[in-house]
């Protein structure tokens, strides 16, 4: 199968408006014949399903928490970029679609990420009317800051609570469609499974997570927006839920996985304290707006931060990266901590750990602007470690945060399955090889309000659709499978529990896939993944029965799936033998020691075909191709 | 550095309620934990004892936990009696064990309101809030209809106060600590960010009766001006949010035929 990613012909500026004007429209009358299944309520999610809800489908929409509210696009700090250019500091559509490309790292597709740019203010619009209280300055207009890899403030921010006051704009809308009866909601709901039926995904299988039921759903499309696998690592910000068994189980019906081994690792996180640790907060990159981070120049300085003086301190980001300081990008500054921490400058006690300094800020602007900015993020870091910031800086390290990656989909947000859409974080189409901050809540929301409504009624529109109930075959098959392999998890009886070997896995993929990746590690994790699956399948101990609500099982679930997955990263890692983005391939990386991308040879989006179990993967490659953002390396200094 | 004394290791006495599911009674069960780091979140704690109880082929306990930073509203648990235990605007997730001390008894429950039915030990049926904000928290604006963003000034000050509202995680804190079990702060803080902002103001009136209408059906009590919701909300929601909601929902009352 080649893959077309479809890109509409024309002006790239022009691309996304014709390509809309040539969709098949479905008429009113027609729309409330067709059933539309989202799976997640976050960003993406909630906002598709609302906006499908408005334009008169029927939506089934599933959520595994206890609302939709409380999906993990809620945490997202620091803000939402828009080309609004409100600031007069230069911004366009133009600059916005470039910055993206360029922090991307030259690995997404310019016609998605400029129809992005394109969208970027009618979302900021759409969410001004839905009354999210977005900061604003005296005048009562909106207020903007900055984030890393821009140099115009475009993020538009509502204090360090962005995500929530986003999400709770779509739950909003996403509850008035709740009322009108055009959207139902199913809360701790598991999808476990897609059913493809002629080649098209026409329905889900899901677990009722309150009492065991395995139900089947069917739908003449069907839309995933189920986040990051970004908990595969074990640690990371994601909420502990958060979980890849929708995608990967898609995967394994067909869907090509794409860029497995683009994972953002986030510079600026809470350091790990012990073993009992069930996840990483992270600190929002706005900090970075005021804070200034460094080391002490000295190895093994152990004293008190406030005692070093300023002429022993290396900030070291200020430092090599004069143009952009602190606000390098996210792969940028996490593996420069990495590097400061690996010469054996670290702070703290385990040595893992940089600072982050507010003292300079609060002498300029005074502690009350300070904490007016980010006040909440300071609660929360005294909350965490015990100490108070605005006295003693913070101390942060990088930690796994977002993944790029995700299954691959064409222009239309199809993967390659027709009828499956996949939305938000879940694919992998529009930030490369590293995302910029702010962006993936622009992204979620585009997807959601603006993109998806639209190539979904295409889909619609230009498909005939069999009549397809859940009596059919293909459904009582998959519900057959989920039951077996929910059973095969129960009557295991082994020793470990699914946090230790979810722990387990998740030190193998930081130590082998992490920050800093060669092919001696990969090979290694290739030999070590497989065996921990094996011990999984032969020494899991899960609690319980499948007849109740039992979170021991749910996560072992889960935890099967990321042991497939991790492996296909590794894979992909291996197969990209250069530098870009949040991948570092060390032995692909400039004398000065910055990533060195290999464009010659990996121009392109790797798209994995799942071949059955036990085997490997197929790779199918999608060339990109850069006509109005020419491949350069990378600079921000 | 820390604000805290240097705290070791501590051993506790846990007395959690255990319910099989909405129909069976529950009760109290004891557990000794030991090896409890201060360093520890409570929720940490909790996965310890139940990695331990999956080892011993025992039912872990059942808790509902997310985003474990405070900012999802899934954790809440009445740890001595207090709604998110006695760490002040402060989530269960984000509550750490340096809070207590070795030997410390620890009780905890689940949120007890007849209209947050329990559905396993500590887990909940919240669904009652969501129904509230479908009855009217939310401004009727389809996809692609709006003006320019910057088309409607808000003075900062109101944003700011629609911004105090707006935090609300729906956790049901409130509700917990109400001896009422009133949903009153919740329901008031999404009425009180809506008729703050311009956006709001068309719909005023019937969002402030309906979501006072599903709040009563869900079987919520009323409020009495006890003051406990404000005091075990995790984000400091103010109880001004119910003075302006009353006054709204008695000028809806009043003006609407």
């Amino acid at each position: 199968m080649t893959l077309d990613a479809k890109i509409p012909e024309g002006p790239i500026q022009e691309k996304w408006d014709n390509h809309r004007f040539h969709m098949k429209l479905v008429n009113p009358a027609n729309k409330r014949k067709h059933t539309i299944i989202v799976v997640g309520t976050g960003l993406a999610g909630a906002s598709v399903a609302a906006s499908l809800g408005e334009l008169g489908y029927n939506v089934k929409n599933f959520c595994i928490q206890d609302s939709p509210r409380r999906a993990h696009s809620i945490a997202a700090q620091g803000g939402i970029n828009a080309a609004k250019n409100y600031p007069n500091d230069g911004d366009s559509i133009w600059r916005l679609f470039y910055d993206t490309v360029k922090g991307g790292d030259y690995r997404s597709r310019e016609a998605n990420v400029y129809r992005l740019a394109q969208v970027s203010n009618d979302i900021i619009d759409q969410c001004v009317a839905q009354g999210i209280p977005f900061a604003r300055d005296y005048g009562g207009l909106l207020a903007n800051r900055s984030f890393g890899g821009a140099q115009v403030s475009r993020t538009f921010y509502a204090r360090g609570q962005t995500g929530q006051q986003l999400l709770l704009g779509a739950y909003s809308a996403l509850s008035r469609q709740i009322k009108a009866k055009k959207v139902e909601m199913f809360n701790r709901h598991e999808m476990l499974d897609l059913v493809v039926i002629d080649g098209k995904a026409r329905g889900i299988v899901t677990r009722n997570l309150i009492n065991g039921k395995i139900e089947s759903h069917a739908a003449d499309a069907v839309l995933l927006a189920t986040g990051g696998y970004g908990n595969v690592y074990y640690l990371s910000t994601n909420a502990v839920n958060s979980n890849a068994t929708a995608v990967w189980r898609a995967h394994k019906r067909g869907a090509y996985f794409a860029n497995p081994c683009f994972v953002q690792i986030h510079p600026t996180c809470i350091p790990v304290t012990g073993d009992h640790q069930s996840k990483l907060t992270l600190m929002s990159e706005s900090l970075r707006n005021d804070g200034r981070v460094w080391v002490p120049k000295a190895k093994g300085d152990k004293r008190h931060p406030n005692e070093i003086p300023e002429a022993e301190r290396d900030y070291y980001l200020e430092r090599r990266y004069p143009a952009f300081g602190n606000l390098v990008p996210r792969d940028i500054a996490s593996r420069a901590a990495k590097q400061v921490c690996d010469e054996g400058r670290g702070v703290g006690k385990t040595g893992l750990a940089v600072y982050l300094d507010f003292a300079d800020a609060i002498q300029r602007l005074g502690r009350k602007a300070v904490e007016e900015k980010y006040g909440n993020l300071f609660d929360m870091y005294e909350r965490i470690t015990d100490e108070n910031p605005y006295e003693v800086p913070m101390r942060i390290f990088p930690a796994i945060h977002y993944t790029m990656g995700g299954l691959w989909v064409d222009y239309n947000l199809q993967s390659t399955i027709p009828g499956l859409f996949v939305l938000g974080e879940a694919n992998f189409s529009d930030h490369g090889a590293n995302r910029l901050g702010a962006s993936a809540l622009m992204q979620g929301l585009a997807d959601g309000y603006y993109v998806a409504p639209y190539t979904v009624g295409n889909y619609i529109g230009s498909n005939k659709f069999e009549p397809v109930t859940t009596d059919h075959p293909a459904f009582k098959e998959s519900e057959k499978t989920v039951a077996e392999s929910i059973q095969k998890l129960l009557s295991i009886n082994g020793k470990k529990t699914a946090h230790e070997l979810n722990r387990e896995l998740g030190l193998i993929l930081w130590e082998y896939v992490g920050m800093g990746r060669n092919e001696t590690g990969l090979k290694k994790a290739l030999e070590e993944i497989p065996k921990l699956r094996q011990e999984f399948w032969e020494n899991l101990k899960v609690a319980g029965s499948g007849e109740t609500l039992n979170q021991n099982l749910e996560e072992a679930g889960r935890l099967a799936d990321y042991l497939e997955l991790a492996e296909l990263m590794a894979r992909d890692a291996l197969n990209r033998n250069e530098s870009c983005g949040g991948h570092f391939r060390e032995e692909s990386a400039t004398p000065e020691g910055e990533a060195r991308r290999n464009d010659e040879e990996y121009t392109y989006v790797a798209a994995w075909e799942y071949k059955g179990k036990d085997q490997v993967q197929a790779l199918h490659k999608e060339h990109l191709t850069f006509e109005h953002v020419p491949l350069t390396q990378r600079s921000y200094k | 550095m820390s604000n805290h004394a240097e705290q070791s290791d501590m051993r506790l006495h846990l007395k959690i309620w255990r319910q099989p599911d909405a129909d069976s009674p529950g009760k109290f069960v004891s557990f000794e934990k030991e090896k409890v780091s201060p360093d520890m979140s409570f929720l940490e704690m909790l996965d310890e004892l139940n990695e331990g109880l999956i080892k011993a082929g025992e039912d872990p306990v059942a808790f509902d936990s997310d985003c474990r930073e405070g900012i999802c509203g899934m954790c809440g648990l009445v740890i001595n009696g207090q709604a998110h235990g006695p760490r002040r605007s402060t989530t269960t997730c984000q509550l750490h064990m340096r809070e207590f001390k070795d030997g410390d008894t620890i009780t905890i429950e689940p949120w007890r309101a007849k209209a947050f039915p329990v559905i396993k030990d500590l887990v909940v049926d919240r669904s009652a809030f969501d129904r509230i904000i479908q009855a009217g928290g939310y401004i009727s604006v389809n996809t692609g209809n709006a003006q320019d963003a910057n088309a409607i000034p808000i003075p900062k000050r109101n944003a700011d106060e629609a911004m105090d509202a707006a935090s609300c995680i729906g956790c049901g804190a409130c509700v917990a600590a109400c001896p009422n079990a009133s949903a009153t702060l919740f329901t008031s803080a999404k009425i009180s960010q809506f008729a703050l902002l311009p956006q709001g103001q068309v719909e005023r009136k019937e969002r402030a009766i309906q979501m006072v209408s599903q709040m009563d059906f869900e079987g919520f009590g009323d409020c009495s001006n006890y003051g406990e919701c404000e005091a075990a909300c995790p984000k400091d929601i103010s109880i001004s949010h119910i003075a302006r909601m009353k006054r709204e929902y008695v000028k809806a009352a009043l003006t609407t035929a």
